[in-house]
């Protein structure tokens, strides 16, 4: 109770059984949550009561024999046309040590029309095994003779694992596949690995990066998970190693396929410059007040041969296009030098870009949150700092130019 | 045409503050919102049916508070509401709410096209769509920016994907997933908002949505949470000091020592 003496409900205790209303004699204690609070207390009353429940519910041996049916890692290999998306290999590199880790096989699964050179570089970059399914239907992505054909794969070949790009066209996939096989699927993890039973531990962000939430799939197999471009470092390039193919025929026809691809409009419109795939990223933020200023960021990147992305926030005040955007809702890029101008550092942008190999943060003020993941910091005022670090560059250039004369 | 959106209540921000001395969310009060992506949704369906007839139900499963979102879905534009509420659709993950949308839309008459925003603002997968429409048996299209011509038994739709757009024909009854491009949603009528303060908004729990209990809420998840924590930011930079000048020399002195430019 209160000094007014009205009861109060202490909620680390409180279980919202609710007992407490109907036992009040008088009537005076009601619960009321913001649908907030609510929201939060569902999901921590969720995993709460997950926790007791993985206990005791521990797989019966039946059922732990039936999960050991399923061996190896896949990773389904992303293309369009059969052009491939890199994060199909990052995710061959952080597939062979969970393979590494269960003793077990690492297959990927090619499905195209044309694409046998995928099957090469899939050997290339760690796969030891390759499902190759090449037919016409598969020219352009459509979800229906995707999953079809990777659950059939699945179905005939029971791998216990299996890694799927979280793109747009990996999300659609994996999402329609973890449905029809009743499995469970975890989004965007960024890290991976084998727990002491065998099982795939997945972890992710959650609450937009606040916490971290290890997920489980305990009771069905494959495991799946989606993880984003550029989270998984790009493995090593063998072009001398080589595999087994399996090929399969395609188990769907045209004709049972109610979407059809009429047409492909590249977007001209479209950024030319791809964030994620950079090297030197000069990043700016809230601090550079206005669209023209991302001017000395542009000379700062094009003296370092770098680009430039931004926060959510200069998205949102219009100074620069989505696709430059870093962080939870933008692209998680992972170069050599991330230059972090004038940008605080709330989570949602750290869990782009902590990942890079140096952080360079300059903010004015001392106590951002970005200086916790920076390697080096600077303290002041951008518009002075930025100038000069680009005019130091220039100035060493031309300097060592004229001294090589 | 009758057409089905499927909205989600939201935090309006992200940012959950966490006490450090506890290791617990700090609780706020924190406005709940309509899910931004699903606002496209629900607004294309309103277009729709105000070009071609017919109605716009909204079904959303949360706790009994997100019949908010549902009413201010109704102030929009949207003829019909449906809550899915129960203690034992709690701590669902993707399948299991994908699941109970799906024993919903079963119950409910005929439908043509079913409408979702692209992912979610506070879990981000992006999944619920794709397991919908898998779980229905109905053609699935993910990142609708437009939709170019709607009749009976026949849709095509521009759909975004990472090199610009295709055009892709379907039939019909489909689900698409929208992106913000497709729309500029509307603010919310004077006779919308007067119509959602007295609309009945139902309320079906696991009992009439006779869900295999095994199926729904945290039993009915394939994936289950094992542990939470918190990131750890322990390291600290390497401050460097000095005028603007200064600083630029030893940064670049630094960067060139690690032979990083």
């Amino acid at each position: 109770m209160n000094e007014k003496g009205e009861p109060v409900i202490d909620l680390e205790k409180c279980t919202r059984c609710r007992l407490c209303i109907k036992a009040c004699p008088v009537g005076a204690i009601e619960i009321y949550f913001t649908p907030e609070e609510q929201k939060i207390l569902d999901e921590l009353s969720a995993k709460e009561r997950a926790k007791p429940e993985a206990a005791p519910e521990k797989p019966a041996e039946a059922h732990l024999a039936k999960l050991g049916e399923y061996r190896g890692v896949w990773v389904f290999v992303e293309h369009a046309e059969g052009r491939p998306a890199e994060v199909s290999w990052e995710l061959l590199g952080v597939g062979a040590g969970l393979a590494r880790a269960r003793g077990v096989e690492l297959a990927a699964v090619v499905i195209g029309d044309n694409v046998e050179h995928l099957a090469r570089e899939a050997f290339a970059y760690g796969a030891h095994k390759v499902y190759l399914v090449d037919a016409p239907v598969y020219h352009y992505y459509r979800t229906e003779p995707y999953y079809r054909t990777l659950c059939y794969l699945a179905e005939k070949y029971k791998p216990e694992i299996i890694l799927v790009g979280a793109t747009g066209l990996g999300r659609d996939l994996a999402g329609a596949v973890a449905t029809r096989l009743e499995t469970g699927l975890t989004a965007d993890c960024t890290g991976l690995a084998i727990d002491e039973r065998g099982f795939l531990l997945q972890t992710r962000p959650a609450f937009g990066g606040n916490i971290m939430a290890t997920i489980l799939t305990e009771r069905t197999r494959p495991q799946m998970a989606t993880v984003r471009p550029h989270v998984m470092p790009m493995p090593e390039k063998d072009a001398s190693r080589s595999g087994i193919i399996i090929r399969e025929e395609a188990p769907v026809r045209e004709e049972e396929i109610a979407v059809k691809v009429l047409e492909i409009i590249p977007d001209t419109r479209l950024d030319t410059v791809d964030v994620a795939a950079a090297d030197i990223i000069v990043a700016g933020g809230r601090g550079l007040g206005s669209a023209e200023n991302f001017r000395i960021l542009e000379e700062l990147a094009s003296e370092l041969g770098g680009v430039v992305a931004c926060s959510r926030a200069a998205v949102e005040a219009g100074w620069m296009p989505l696709e430059r955007q870093v962080g939870q809702t933008g692209k998680t890029v992972r170069p050599k030098i991330y230059f972090a101008v004038g940008i605080s550092g709330a989570i949602q942008h750290l869990v782009g870009m902590q990942d890079a190999e140096t952080i360079i943060a300059i903010n004015r003020d001392p106590h951002a949150p970005i200086f916790e993941v920076a390697t080096y910091g600077i303290v002041g005022d951008l518009f002075e700092v930025v100038p000069a670090i680009t005019a130091y560059i220039r100035k060493r250039r031309a300097e060592k130019a004229a001294g090589s004369k | 045409m009758n057409i089905i959106v499927c909205i989600k209540q939201v935090p309006k921000t992200a940012q959950v503050k966490i006490d450090s001395r506890t290791n617990t969310l700090i609780r706020q009060g924190v406005e709940s919102i309509i899910n931004p992506f699903d606002t496209y949704a629900l607004e294309e369906g309103v277009r729709l049916r105000e070009r071609h007839g017919g109605k716009v139900t909204v079904i959303s499963m949360g706790p009994p508070q997100a019949e908010t979102a549902l009413r201010e879905a109704i102030s929009l534009g949207a003829d019909e509401a449906i809550l899915l509420t129960d203690r034992a659709f709690a701590g669902a993950d993707t399948w299991a709410t994908a699941y109970t949308l799906s024993r919903a839309i079963m119950r409910l008459a005929t439908y043509d096209l079913i409408i979702c925003g692209r992912q979610t603002f506070d879990g981000d997968t992006g999944q619920v769509g794709p397991e919908l429409a898998e779980m229905l048996g109905i053609p699935f299209v993910a990142y609708v920016s437009a939709i170019e011509e709607i009749r009976d038994r026949y849709l095509r739709v521009r759909r975004m994907v990472e090199e610009g757009y295709e055009v892709i024909e379907t039939g019909l009854p489909a689900l698409i997933t929208v992106t913000k491009e497709i729309n500029q949603p509307r603010l919310p009528s004077l006779r919308g908002i007067m119509k959602s303060k007295s609309a009945p908004v139902p309320a079906w729990g696991a009992k009439e949505l006779d869900v295999d209990p095994s199926r729904v809420g945290l039993n009915g998840s394939a994936t289950q949470v094992i542990r939470i924590f918190f990131p750890e930011r322990t390291h600290q930079a390497e401050i460097i000091t000095g005028s603007p000048e200064e600083q630029a020399d030893r940064l670049v002195a630094k960067l060139r020592e690690a032979r990083l430019i």
